[in-house]
């Protein structure tokens, strides 16, 4: 099993035709860029599986990267180095949106580690705590008359959403993924109610 | 275990090897005015005629035959000769004859009818021909590339053409194709606000967050980007891309006539006659810009009208207009997440940011005094050249730029699905899973659309792209996955694969607005009869990169697995080396290819050593770990 594995693990370069480890962006040999194969959003970027994150590092893991592999430096090449930048650069965009924002973060992270058991992401709607906290906010906001009304929906929000995120942190720290689903869909809730409140303070400006 | 990717250091990146890359251009192509300039070793070069000027008016005069001018004489041409030439033609770029008709009889523009089969382009008639906004543009292009090689003293083939951020697909597309037509390769279509971020990150050294302001002739662009140790982040666009200086000339123009009609009893006016009043209204924009009012004439039908203009009036006139650029300014910071006061400064671009009440309204909706250090007309073009060279020659500084509309597909009742939301950054890819709601059903439908509204008709249509070629199964039981990747150049593209079969689908573009490929073909077609040494060169100078890339893999091999050969096999492959690497020094491309093929032929069984001895190492590798693992586990 590991010597298939293993054997897998390794790629004929398009280019040299050599041996080129398969989780490589660029063949050890010629230095030809390649395709970007499997890998998780964390690995691509170079950063542990973990919620937690330093937005300076991620920028900077991801900037690295993109230096590297964007398509401005291929620019002049052959049309396949074109083809395998642009897919290059964009399994690591879509690495850097996911883990960029809490939120997506959070749902790639239970689909991850629960896949199977959660495997469209997070979706509680069956939650009635949940479903009773977000109908509750929703009839505040659409009861609110004045600017300060809504100011004080979404700093609430604001205030939830920290805290959700914190307590997330912890859950992803203690394994406990039914948990964190939990919060992430109420992350979701309350991040969409912070969106609304904020459309409405604009339609109020 | 694990397969980890591999994280160069920074500057330990491989870095390219040299592309056989002559010097390529930066290009604003502009609605009232164009620019080009050229960099070598970073330092930019606005080039400019004999009298000094940068800005070639976007002006272009027919005659009779076809034969094109464009620039200032162009424009001297428009009072005498009105329907022989073509201004702000970038307003139709990528537009149908629907968008034109909306603008309400406003553009001094002769629209044509579109005839049987053609797709949605406009037309216009002009000095007795039929021309679309691509040829029109492709000849500015090529006016501003006989600029540029009369300056250099050698041909040029390739260029970096700037674009307004907010831009949809389709007028890309055609910017894309008018370089084509002049015979341009486009390294890349750059956002002229990112253009313009990277003039001013690279010469004054800003560092954090900006916002640049672009205000030109017809397009509006607002972009906040992060610049951080040569990285141009965009964080977030938007804009509108039918809204320009020109409306200030428009909302003039329309002052003065209403005050003629009520002075002299007139009425109807003829398009030239608009394209009078619309320059008489220009000059008067121009001269409020510093003058506190003035007088003007206007001398239509043999009519004279004379026309006071104070500077309130003409910020009344125009108020509502700046208004609705400040409003998208306020939307885009919001969906930034920037602060207001986190932003260190606001960049101010295009030549309309010279009226004052634009000014004032940056400053105090920002809260500071925007820059304007580098010329609001060149620094577009500034930042072109620079990326055309670091493109071409390579480069520390990276570009990372958003989509700057939402890209969704018509679903049930004339619903949009989003597929990919604004500023999300490029490339991008999405993949969506369709299914057939018929047995044995093998075509299907994608109506794509760019926009932010929730109904079809509300938004932008793209094109309809048909699929065809899925394996007839019974209904719902094909999977077709549909992926809509948006390149570097904020291009689209669909692929679809159904995925129980793998087989790939065959997708057929019908573009909303832009140009079929037959009618694009017929188009290069005529324009390479006079260009086929243009197209040889062309077709050279791709076999030398690829003979390149050839070259560099197999020496880069034999420094690795050099031992895997005899000395009857490595005089061989040094010998086919030798050969292409002679090929490539000349102008054959036959000799290239031909000697390509040789030096692959006779590396082939090389290669299969090298994998051999790869495989074999690896098994190696993974024995001695499997029997530490049995061991563990007995």
């Amino acid at each position: 099993m590991n010597i298939d594995q293993q054997a897998e693990a390794l790629i004929s370069c398009w280019s040299c035709k050599g041996p080129c480890p398969q989780a490589s962006a660029f063949c050890h040999t010629c230095g030809a860029v390649q395709p970007p194969g499997q890998a998780d959003h964390f690995t691509r970027l170079g950063l542990d599986v973990s919620f937690e994150i330093d937005p300076g590092v991620l920028d900077s893991f991801y900037f690295n990267l993109q230096r590297g592999l964007h398509p401005d430096r291929f620019a002049t090449r052959t049309p396949k180095e074109k083809v395998l930048s642009q897919a290059q650069a964009t399994a690591i965009n879509d690495a850097y949106e996911t883990l960029k924002e809490p939120l997506k973060r959070a749902d790639y992270l239970v689909h991850l580690k629960g896949m199977g058991v959660f495997p469209e992401g997070c979706n509680l709607v069956n939650d009635q705590t949940l479903l009773m906290e977000s109908i509750e906010l929703r009839e505040a906001l659409a009861e609110a008359e004045t600017r300060h009304d809504v100011e004080v929906i979404a700093a609430r929000a604001a205030d939830d959403i920290a805290t959700c995120i914190r307590q997330l942190s912890e859950l992803f720290a203690a394994d406990d993924i039914e948990g964190a689903c939990r919060l992430t869909t109420r992350l979701k809730y309350l991040q969409k109610l912070a969106e609304e409140a904020r459309a409405q303070k604009a339609k109020m400006n | 275990m694990a397969n980890l990717l591999q994280i160069h250091e920074p500057g330990a990146t491989p870095t390219p090897h040299e592309g056989d890359s002559g010097l390529s251009i930066g290009i604003d192509l502009g609605t009232t005015n164009s620019v080009v300039a050229i960099s070598t070793d970073g330092k930019p070069e606005v080039l400019r005629d004999e009298n000094g000027a940068a800005l070639v008016p976007s002006v272009v005069a027919y005659a009779p035959d076809g034969s094109a001018i464009v620039g200032g004489m162009a424009r001297n041409l428009l009072l005498d000769r009105p329907d022989s030439v073509v201004g702000s033609i970038k307003r139709l770029m990528g537009r149908g004859v629907e968008d034109i008709k909306s603008l309400a009889g406003t553009l001094p523009f002769d629209v044509s009818p579109a005839e049987e089969g053609e797709t949605g382009m406009v037309r216009l008639n002009v000095a007795g021909h039929r021309l679309t906004p691509v040829e029109i543009s492709a000849d500015i292009l090529r006016a501003l590339k006989k600029r540029a090689e009369d300056h250099l003293g050698h041909t040029i083939q390739a260029a970096v053409i700037t674009v307004p951020a907010y831009f949809d697909d389709a007028a890309r597309t055609a910017t894309k194709d008018a370089a084509r037509l002049a015979g341009l390769d486009v390294l890349r279509l750059v956002n002229e606000p990112t253009a313009a971020a990277l003039a001013y990150g690279l010469d004054k050294d800003a560092e954090g967050v900006y916002a640049v302001y672009d205000l030109g002739g017809g397009t509006f662009d607002i972009s906040i980007l992060r610049m951080e140790k040569g990285v141009f982040q965009v964080l977030a666009t938007g804009g509108d891309a039918a809204l320009g200086g020109d409306d200030f000339d428009h909302a003039i123009a329309e002052y003065f006539l209403d005050e003629r009609a009520g002075k002299l009893g007139e009425n109807k006016l003829t398009g030239s006659e608009v394209k009078m009043a619309l320059m008489t209204a220009r000059l008067a924009k121009e001269c409020l810009s510093h003058e506190s009012s003035g007088e003007w004439v206007l001398d239509v039908g043999g009519k004279q009208s004379r026309h006071r203009l104070d500077r309130q009036t003409f910020e009344k006139l125009i108020n509502d207009l700046v208004g609705r650029t400040l409003k998208i300014c306020q939307s885009v910071i919001d969906d930034s997440a920037i602060e207001t006061s986190a932003i260190k400064g606001v960049v101010l671009v295009g030549g309309s940011t010279r009226v004052p009440l634009v000014r004032s309204g940056v400053e105090s909706l920002f809260g500071k005094a925007p820059l304007a250090d580098i010329d609001p007309d060149e620094v577009v073009a500034i930042g072109a050249a620079l990326q055309a060279e670091a493109l071409t020659v390579g480069s520390d500084t990276l570009l990372l730029d958003v989509t700057p509309l939402s890209l969704g597909i018509e679903t049930m009742g004339g619903l949009i699905e989003k597929i990919i939301p604004r500023n999300t950054p490029i490339p991008v890819a999405k993949a969506q899973e369709f299914t057939t709601y018929q047995d044995g059903q093998t075509a299907m439908a994608i109506h794509v659309v760019q926009g932010e509204r929730e109904m079809v008709d509300q938004n932008r249509s793209l094109a309809r792209f048909e699929l065809r070629g899925i394996p007839p199964l019974t209904a719902g039981a094909a999977r077709i996955r549909v992926t809509f990747a948006v390149d570097a150049d904020g291009l689209l593209t669909v692929t679809a694969t159904e995925d129980s079969t793998a087989i790939e689908a065959e997708v057929a573009v019908k573009p909303s607005y832009g140009l079929s490929e037959e009618e694009m073909a017929a188009m290069l077609y005529d324009s390479m009869k006079n260009a086929k040494d243009d197209m040889t060169a062309r077709l050279l100078a791709e076999s030398r990169v690829e003979a390149g890339r050839n070259l560099n893999a197999v020496r880069s091999a034999l420094n690795v697995d050099g031992d895997l050969l005899d000395g009857a096999q490595r005089d061989a492959i040094d010998a086919a080396l030798k050969a292409l690497q002679a090929a490539v020094s000349g102008d054959d491309r036959d000799a290239i290819e031909g000697a390509a093929e040789a030096l692959e032929n006779i590396t082939k069984p090389f290669a299969e050593k090298r994998m051999d001895r790869g495989i074999r190492a690896a098994l190696r590798g993974a024995r001695v770990e499997t029997l530490d693992s049995e061991a563990s586990n007995g």
